[in-house]
């Protein structure tokens, strides 16, 4: 058990490839008939994610089903269906539950794949997977084309501002590799996307079973061009590198790091006792957005309070810079009163926090919102009493226009007006997707009732709210 | 045992203007995770096993309260068949951290006649009760966890903060969607919340970041000769509670473990991979997946881990 070699001086490779590597997230969006769980499959099976335990399981209960009988080279052909099976209720039921999250790396990405089911409740899965996706794929039988549910998913990835969709028109081979049907979708989608504001829609032909332009692009579609969708997933900017780059700072207090007498036992056994650490005081949370500087001027909020950052520190060791959505602690140049909750900003960045919230609401629970409940909501790292003043509207999916409502049952998005017992520093979430979002809790038993999305106050214009 | 990791040093890729690569941003959602938790809870605890994943667990616990000390105990669930230096390992770490370590005992439970003996000798499903009890004894509202969702398909449905009820249960059909990074802790008297900081990490981004952290492991994750023998499949060390039948012969062999849970149900592979990085090629070039290879316990039935966890199980 010798270790002669000193390890990251002699980091291989393959190790260094590694350290560049980044994380996407994705999430997919269809129902079974689409083919969703056969594409996940294939983009698993083909990156070369499914160890061969996992495979020989499939591959038995493939036989089992008696499913496509043996392949070329007398291989039980397999089921991709079957991968991603999760619970004994799905694989009893034939259907899926509730988002599965699954993992697979090429040698230029990461990947989290959130897989939402389609059919049960699929506002709420498409919700919960979008909200934290850097793309989202939707699927698309080739055979029927563009359908209600395709409009409804790409709705709610319009509302969630999910900053890529790609859909995947599946099953082209059982249209014949038709370039003809392919065209008319890609148009129809386009359409739809232009219809409800969502630019940059890539269109990609792909047969999941067959494994078509899913990894590698395929020579039974030579009319197409483009990328395949691995080839998509592996190039799209992602939301990190937006947030750094485009958003101004924002940081949410999650603790307030004072250890005194409770130091880390290694600092407390140095040479000075820790007396270094005696006056230690810094404010730890993620960078929500953003990015801030040694030297930076920041305003708290709701306080209003303006000083400068002197140190930002991560176990130990002190940055000059970070970036979002780095976890870091900010040491600040005035002892002033931050607490959990409260919000870090870059100054002349913020107008003010309000109490009254005009919001977008995907209702997520089966019991109804009345006007007149009272709830909590969750912003950033605070929580703090609602009252529903008023549901001012609900989305209609198919036309995108808002009808009148009083309430919102389970999967209804709407609108509504919110009367808060304290000010919260929202922002519009169109332009602010980490801080113009919020929980709606249930105050009787913590369940989460709603997503919530900030709108602007009716009235309000972007460029007068935010001085930037 | 700290010869693998002792040449290690830090390295930190979040410098000014350096790209966070997928480690840094796994490391920061996990810190942030841990603050939340501490934040809206009364009495936290962190299962440490002295297992991989728990000592990675343990290390970003030290990294997000920096410069203090973690602020709550560790809690040990003792089968009373883990292996010798696994315990001495839990201990050392325990001492040098300054924590409280907390300990449910699987033995005491079956000395006092409330859990019986399965007829396989494994242990790990009788986990369950001692943890529980200590959960309620202690009054844990939280208790983080080191599990992960590629390894296994009921995992891979678990929120990051799951609810768990009074009998420890999990339901999977009626879990609350986790949305963005707003995590709901909130919970009624008598239930508490089980937290899967890591749940977003692979097994290759667990050693990867044990490599760059330099952190210490227990020494049988690493290539080691011990008496083995076969059995299932796998290659089970010879000991007080893994006898070997007379038809299994004893050899010698070079091996490691990829998990390390109860003797009793855990194999080790063959390997003579003796350092971190070593390790981490085996790891990436691996065809089974960990808990295949390595773990009895799962090859009960295809939903041996969610029947477990619907019980209270981790």
């Amino acid at each position: 058990m010798s270790n002669s070699d000193t390890p990251l001086a002699g980091l291989d490779e393959f190790e260094a490839d590694f350290s560049s590597s980044t994380l996407f997230r994705f999430a997919t969006a269809g129902s079974v008939d689409d083919g969703k769980s056969t594409l996940v499959g294939r983009l698993l099976h083909d990156s070369k994610a499914i160890l061969a335990d996992t495979l020989d399981a499939v591959a038995r209960t493939s036989a089992d089903r008696g499913f496509g009988g043996e392949g070329a080279e007398g291989v039980q052909k397999i089921d991709l269906a079957l991968l991603t099976d999760g619970l004994r209720a799905e694989r009893e039921q034939g259907i899926t539950i509730d988002v599965a999250y699954r993992y697979f790396a090429t040698d230029r990405r990461s990947f989290i794949l959130a897989d939402c089911p389609g059919h049960v409740q699929y506002t709420k899965n498409t919700v919960t997977g979008a909200s934290t996706a850097d793309a989202v794929v939707v699927l698309i039988d080739a055979r029927k084309g563009v359908l209600e549910q395709t409009r409804r998913h790409m709705s709610v990835l319009r509302l969630l501002r999910v900053p890529h969709v790609v859909v995947a028109v599946n099953k082209i081979d059982l249209v014949g590799f038709s370039e003809d049907i392919f065209t008319t979708i890609a148009a129809d989608v386009q359409r739809v996307g232009a219809e409800l504001g969502l630019d940059d829609v890539l269109v990609v032909p792909v047969s999941a079973l067959e494994g078509d332009n899913v990894v590698d692009r395929s020579t039974n579609t030579p009319w197409y061009t483009g990328p395949s969708l691995l080839d998509v997933l592996e190039t799209l900017p992602s939301t990190d590198d937006l947030e750094r780059g485009l958003e101004p700072f924002r940081f949410p207090v999650q603790l307030v790091v004072r250890p005194q007498g409770a130091l880390a036992p290694e600092l407390a056994a140095a040479a000075d006792g820790g007396a270094a650490f005696r006056d230690y005081r810094a404010y730890a949370g993620q960078v929500a957005s953003g990015s801030v500087s040694v030297g930076d001027a920041i305003t708290v909020q709701p306080s209003g309070r303006t000083t400068t950052v002197v140190g930002i520190d991560f176990a130990g060791v002190e940055l000059q810079k970070a970036v979002a959505p780095q976890s870091v602690s900010l040491r600040l140049a005035d002892e002033i009163d931050i607490a959990r909750g409260d919000l870090i900003a870059a100054s002349g960045t913020f107008a003010e926090a309000t109490q009254d919230l005009y919001a977008e609401l995907c209702w997520l629970s089966p019991k109804p919102l009345r006007e007149g409940s009272k709830v909590l909501i969750k912003h950033g790292s605070r929580t703090v009493q609602g009252l529903i003043r008023a549901v001012t509207g609900k989305l209609d999916l198919d036309t995108f226009r808002e009808e009148p409502a009083s309430g919102l049952d389970l999967n209804d998005i709407g609108s509504a007006q919110i009367r808060l017992a304290s000010p919260l520093p929202v922002e519009n979430y169109a332009g602010h997707r980490r801080t113009g979002a919020f929980l709606v809790i249930d105050p009787q038993d913590g369940n989460t009732l709603a997503a919530g999305l900030v709108k602007d106050h009716p009235g309000d214009h972007e460029d007068e709210r935010y001085v930037i | 045992m700290s010869t693998h990791t002792e040449n290690l040093k830090v390295e930190h890729a979040v410098t000014p203007d350096a790209r966070l690569n997928s480690l840094d941003l796994l490391e920061s959602e996990a810190i942030h995770i841990i603050r939340e938790v501490v934040a809206e809870f009364e009495r936290p605890a962190l299962l440490f096993s002295g297992g991989k994943d728990s000592v990675v667990m343990l290390h970003l616990a030290t990294k997000a309260f920096w410069p203090g000390k973690v602020p709550f105990p560790v809690l040990h669930v003792d089968t009373g068949h883990n292996f010798p230096e696994v315990i001495d390992f839990r201990d050392r770490t325990v001492e040098r951290l300054g924590l409280k370590l907390v300990v449910g005992s699987v033995q005491e439970f079956i000395d006092s006649g409330e859990l019986a003996e399965r007829a396989d000798g494994t242990r790990n499903p009788l986990q369950t009760v001692p943890l529980l009890d200590a959960i309620a004894k202690n009054k844990f509202d939280a208790v983080f966890g080191g599990g992960r969702r590629d390894e296994d398909k009921a995992r891979a449905k678990e929120r990051i903060l799951s609810l768990r009820d009074e009998f420890g249960q999990w339901d999977p059909r009626n879990q609350r969607p986790e949305l963005w990074n707003l995590y709901n802790g909130r919970h009624t008297v008598g239930q508490h919340v089980r937290a899967f900081p890591i749940s977003n990490w692979t097994e290759l981004d667990v050693w990867r970041y044990i490599a760059r952290e330099g952190i210490e492991l227990p020494g049988l994750y690493y290539a080691h000769d011990r008496e083995v023998y076969a059995r299932d499949g796998m290659w089970r060390a010879v000991g007080p509670v893994s006898e070997p039948r007379a038809d299994e012969q004893v050899i010698t062999k070079t091996v490691r473990y990829r998990t390390v849970g109860d003797m009793s149900c855990t194999g080790a592979v063959a390997s003579d991979a003796a350092t971190v990085h070593d390790v981490v090629r085996e790891v990436a070039a691996s065809t089974l997946t960990e808990r295949g290879a390595t773990r009895a316990d799962d090859r009960i039935s295809e939903a041996a881990m969610e029947d477990r966890k619907k019980d209270g199980y981790f």
